[in-house]
């Protein structure tokens, strides 16, 4: 395709978004700790993600000391082991996860990518963050509690979580609840701003259809969060109720250890379907903007525009939309009506389709491209591998019958590990490489970042492939010790050593990823302007790092799409997406003749 | 080149590891071999996409690793490709998921000669309750549940007076023959789990869950609680011993029954009973039996 | 359909117009305005889903209806009165009449306040009835579900005292105050709505839920 733009666009006039009132900060205070400035916020929110985020990686350390040798570490009682399994798994997926790709990314990325100021209520997203450090520091506080924090598993099912069977019925629970409707209500803040901001703080010359994958991963994702996360708040705050006043929403009738107790008449699966209604799109909620930011970088490093953006575009949308249907696969063996599982195993496998399309065009960016391998680049395709073997064993989970035999074993576990943990976590890794450049202004250390790379890759996946076998065997999830079977083989306690020790390795290559990248701030190499050569806005500010308002004196205007690279008849083999077409410079013609 | 290297061994070594590896199901003492058939049928539609995807990235990492001058192709969008993706992605979804629905409308439909027996869970314990010789389990409510009374059972209703209770001792269960399993529990959401059977399925406080199957081998199971239900969790463990059915009726013989139990917690009410035959009918006729997410039986 | 149109197109061709290069709204409204759209779908799926909960509820055991305090009635009229007040100050505010915004929102939160008032008395009449027992599960839903909304009235009654404070500092009506008067009534109205929906299904003691149930055919 040959290269033209009309000439009649060249010098479109930038437009100041009017309802945007820049904020400025006055004192060291408002510009570095009470902060409206989306940057500072964004940082704000990952350091804090990341920060609980190692606390639920030293318990998964723990479990893993458990299951690798057990009757080994005396310190950990089966109650400590459900109290490291419930709260691993609720940080990682709502206080990291999801904090980490919203809060995080999406704060820093979306001004930036959409060539605005900055978000379009500052002060509101200042709340946001305010508000989850304080869900974090209740979680945390469930730590220092009497009874410790709940060991109810993350998905806090009554009546186990708050009755007295399940460790942390004390306060750990209480603290657990009040902590999720903090999380809820400042990240619906947070949320309002990230979508409002897509819509409407667009540069001139931003169409829809021209922004990054990565802004349109994140914009979904905040919706599907809007409207899901209200069913985890209603199921929290009844659970709540139950638990503090008496009420029976989800208590049936019940005699414990021998014991009547005063509930009546409630229903525990209403719970979980209210939690899976929130819980299923969750997943989508980590998913989409690593899927847009996988596709951004793949691009970059792949110096070949995303293969079949529209595509990617509707598959977005497309996901987002059925994964509000699919939410009872979690329950086909939870004593449903068993019915509904025809439905949901339909809608389960179709969402699979634009799922598969996704992976397809990552692939095809690829192909025939002119591929750097560079760090961001090489967890770009870890996460490829790991997210195709987490999909596939979605297929077997996902499909009703075979799921029977499957469902509440190590599988489960390995499979969403896969899926939700290591790809998500590969994607964030791959990000911050990919811009740390940009937000400290200094680069990595490339060798560093090598062998946090190697090592990860390769360990999550010696960790988690076996991991799906110890599920076929039989071995429940959720098991403190399986102890003597007449199934499990003597060999699969050699391969929990084994996986043991290599979960170590892997923690141990984590800190080396943070010390990098400590190191790096003041010792990097000044990286200098858009080191990658990208083509999207976040890489085209006035200073390095961007300043306080992004744009300098004039916001910037959009002429294309946010992946030129190379075009035919264009000398480099990228084109900024607010270079002005006169600025292009086409290619030596005679370079041009041999194409 | 090290990355392809690494893709091509990713795609062998998985493929390698899952025909060697030690680690696979358990020989199977149920009906559902259906299930390791459509698992079976998974592994192979889903392990080709898997090994192809893989070979093929690790083809363009090779083939298209940057070189110092060459420029990549520029190709916004190629319907026909697009389009040929998404069909065969399709075809693969059908093909697995056509076999996944079979075999589980088979699962949910309870053949009508299957015979019926009740589990109840609680922390953290199994017991079993066994229809007598009438057949039929008695009504329970678990407002009834006292210390004599453990599996809450209606002492009026004449059904529950021969059934079967088995308490800190080993199912035994008859070769051959369908079974539904009556699930209920005491307190939390446990999951009754066989290995071998393949089968299983939560039990929700408040309802009766079920579901059946017809074991086809003899032999001694783990039973195990697979849905986390407290501290003790991973202690909620029992025994299944499969036998021949003149096996299984010389080991009934020798259980003890509901009125045998009553009787012996406090003589004279067993005579009672029989005077109330009336109203335990009504009771009866408590849906017991049925198993979706319905309200549970209670009718006292 | 224009999002579908803003969403078919492709980017990677030449664009022609030089119209298309304006920034390009999604939606033609304030950001504000959008944002309160947002969040107002926020608030309707946790409003449908204690609905459905509630719904849900009634199917199992131990259900009972719960008493109806007819004082219910007179709180709904309260609240209607207070959405009246709202829109008087709107509509006064699109005429830029101060005098008018400042008795319309006068209005509007007095008669806001008394529904509170009036709701925390039906409270109070709920739990001295004979053999009151938060078990209860219908009761346990009039305290939940009117709690909720009242909390969402309470934070539109601190939008609303901004906006009031800044009537009364100004002397003319300005934008910026016509915007928030124009939130204030579109955020009163929605809760008045809300509580309708609520009050007609579940409070007002007819069996609505009940007839929509069966209806649908769930019953």
């Amino acid at each position: 395709m040959a290269y033209a733009e009309p000439a009649v666009v060249d010098h479109a006039p930038p437009a100041e978004v009017p309802e945007v009132e820049l904020y400025h900060a006055k004192t060291w205070l408002t510009k570095y700790v009470f902060s409206q400035d989306a940057k500072v916020i964004a940082i704000q929110y990952s350091l804090t993600a990341i920060a609980i985020g190692l606390v639920a990686l030293v318990l998964s350390w723990l479990m893993r000391l458990q299951l690798g040798f057990p009757a080994t570490f005396s310190f950990i009682e089966p109650a400590d082991y459900y109290q490291y399994v419930t709260m691993h798994g609720m940080i990682m997926v709502i206080y990291l996860l999801t904090a980490l790709f919203l809060g995080g990314f999406g704060n820093y990325l979306i001004p930036l990518m959409v060539g605005a100021r900055d978000m379009v209520f500052p002060y509101v997203n200042m709340l946001s963050y305010w508000i989850y450090l304080l869900a974090v520091l209740v979680l945390a506080a469930s730590f220092f509690t009497p009874g410790g924090p709940s060991g109810a598993g993350w998905t806090l099912y009554p009546p186990q979580s708050i009755l007295s069977g399940t460790p942390g019925q004390e306060w750990g629970i209480i603290l657990m609840l009040v902590s999720l409707m903090l999380f809820i209500i400042g990240f619906t803040m947070g949320g309002l701003n990230y979508v409002v901001t897509v819509l409407q703080a667009r540069a001139r010359g931003m169409t829809l259809m021209r922004l990054p994958l990565t802004v349109w991963g994140i914009f979904v994702a905040t919706i599907l969060a809007l409207l899901a996360f209200p069913a985890l708040f209603v199921a929290v705050v009844m659970s709540l109720l139950d638990r503090t006043v008496g009420t029976s929403f989800f208590m049936p009738h019940i005699v414990e250890m021998g014991e009547q107790l005063p509930y009546g008449g409630g229903s525990p699966i209403l719970f979980q379907h209210l939690f899976w209604f929130f819980g299923h799109p969750e997943v989508y909620i980590v998913a989409l903007p690593a899927f847009g930011i996988v596709s951004d970088l793949i691009s970059t490093h792949a110096r070949r525009n995303i293969f079949g953006y529209r595509m990617m575009v509707w598959a977005i949308i497309a996901i987002g939309g059925l994964s509000f249907v699919v939410w009872a696969h979690h329950m086909y063996v939870s004593g449903m009506n068993p019915y509904f599982g025809f439905f949901f195993a339909t809608s389960t496998l179709v969402i699979a389709i634009p799922t598969a399309i996704k992976l397809y065009n990552w692939v095809l960016t690829l192909w025939r491209g002119n591929i750097h391998f560079t760090v961001p680049m090489l967890f770009c395709i870890a996460f490829i591998v790991t997210f195709l073997n987490g999909g596939i064993t979605g297929l077997f989970l996902g499909n009703v019958s075979v799921d029977v035999p499957l469902s509440d074993t190590m599988f489960v576990v390995a499979h969403f590990h896969m899926v939700m943990g290591v790809a998500p976590i590969f994607v964030i890794f791959a990000a911050i490489y990919h811009w740390y450049p940009l937000i400290s202004g200094r680069m990595f250390n490339q060798a560093l970042g090598l062998f946090h790379f190697w090592v990860t890759f390769i360990g999550a996946y010696l960790i988690f492939l076996p991991l799906h076998y110890l599920g076929f065997v039989g071995v429940p999830r959720r098991y403190f010790e399986i102890g003597e079977t007449g199934f499990v083989p003597e060999s699969a306690a050699t391969l929990n050593e084994f996986i043991t020790v290599v979960a170590l390795i892997v923690g141990f290559a984590q800190v080396v990823f943070m010390a990098n990248l400590a190191w790096s701030v003041f010792r990097g190499r000044v990286a200098g302007r858009n080191p990658w050569r990208a083509v999207t806005l976040e890489w085209q500010t006035a200073e390095v790092p961007p300043g306080h308002g992004n744009w300098g004196p004039t916001l910037p205007v959009v002429y294309r799409w946010a992946y030129a690279y190379s075009v035919p008849g264009v000398e480099d083999d990228f084109v900024p997406q607010n270079l002005p077409p006169s600025q292009v410079k086409a290619a030596d013609p005679s370079a041009r003749a041999a194409e | 080149m090290l990355v392809a290297v690494v893709l091509v061994v990713i795609a062998v070594g998985t493929v390698v590891f899952h025909v060697v590896s030690p680690w696979w199901w358990t020989p199977i003492a149920s009906n559902w071999h259906i299930i390791d058939d459509a698992t079976l049928v998974t592994f192979w539609i889903t392990g080709v996409a898997y090994v192809a995807v893989i070979l093929f990235m690790a083809y363009c990492a090779v083939r298209f690793r940057y070189r110092k001058g060459r420029r990549a192709a520029y190709e916004p969008e190629n319907k026909r490709l697009e389009w040929w993706l998404t069909g065969l992605t399709s075809l693969g979804v059908i093909g697995l998921l056509t076999p996944g629905l079979i075999v589980w409308n088979e699962f949910v439909t309870v053949p009508d000669d299957a015979a019926e027996f009740e589990v109840v869970g609680r922390q953290w314990q199994w017991s079993y309750r066994l229809p007598g010789k009438d057949g039929v389990l008695g009504a329970s409510d678990p407002r009834l549940i006292t210390g004599d009374n453990t599996f809450g059972l209606d002492p009026n209703d004449p059904r529950g007076q021969d059934d079967v209770l088995i308490e800190g001792d080993d199912l035994h269960l008859p070769i051959g023959r369908p079974l539904k399993v009556l699930m209920r529990s005491a307190d939390v959401i446990h999951d009754f789990y066989v290995p071998h059977f393949r089968a299983k399925m939560d039990i929700i406080p408040g309802m009766v869950t079920y579901f059946w199957f017809t074991p086809t081998r003899t032999g001694t199971f783990d039973i195990l609680c697979a849905e986390l239900c407290g501290v003790g969790h991973h202690t909620m463990r029992g025994m299944v011993v499969v036998e021949a059915d003149t096996d299984y009726q010389e080991w009934l013989q020798g259980q003890s029954t509901f009125a045998d139990l009553m009787a012996r917690a406090a003589p004279g009410d067993a005579v009672k009973l029989a005077a109330d035959e009336g109203r335990g009918d009504a009771a009866a006729n408590g849906n017991t039996r049925s198993g979706s997410d319905r309200p549970s039986p209670i009718n006292r | 359909m224009d999002l579908l149109r803003q969403i078919t197109e492709k980017p990677w061709l030449p664009q022609d117009a030089v119209e298309r290069l304006h920034a390009e709204r999604a939606i033609a409204a304030p950001a504000a305005k959008i944002g309160l759209r947002f969040f107002l779908a926020v608030v309707s799926v946790l409003f449908l889903l204690l609905i459905i909960a509630y719904a849900e509820r009634m199917r199992f055991e131990a259900w009972r209806p719960g008493p109806q305090p007819v004082l219910l009635w007179l709180n709904t009229a309260l609240l209607i009165l207070g959405s009246v007040g709202l829109q008087w100050a709107r509509v006064a505010a699109n005429r830029r009449q101060i005098d008018g915004v400042r008795k319309g929102l006068m209005i509007g939160g007095f008669f806001t306040l008394a529904f509170l008032a009036g709701q925390i008395a039906a409270w109070r009449q709920l739990s001295g009835i004979p053999f009151f027992n938060m078990a209860s599960p219908a009761i346990a839903f009039f305290y939940l579900i009117t709690a909720l909304h009242g909390v969402h009235i309470v934070g539109g009654l601190v939008a609303w005292g901004r906006a009031t404070a800044r009537v009364w500092r100004a002397s003319a009506v300005a934008r910026p105050l016509q915007g928030s008067v124009d939130l204030c009534a579109l955020y009163w109205h929605f809760l008045l709505l809300v509580w309708l929906v609520l009050f007609g299904l579940l409070f007002s003691g007819n069996g609505n839920i009940d007839l929509l149930l069966a209806l649908c055919g769930f019953r």
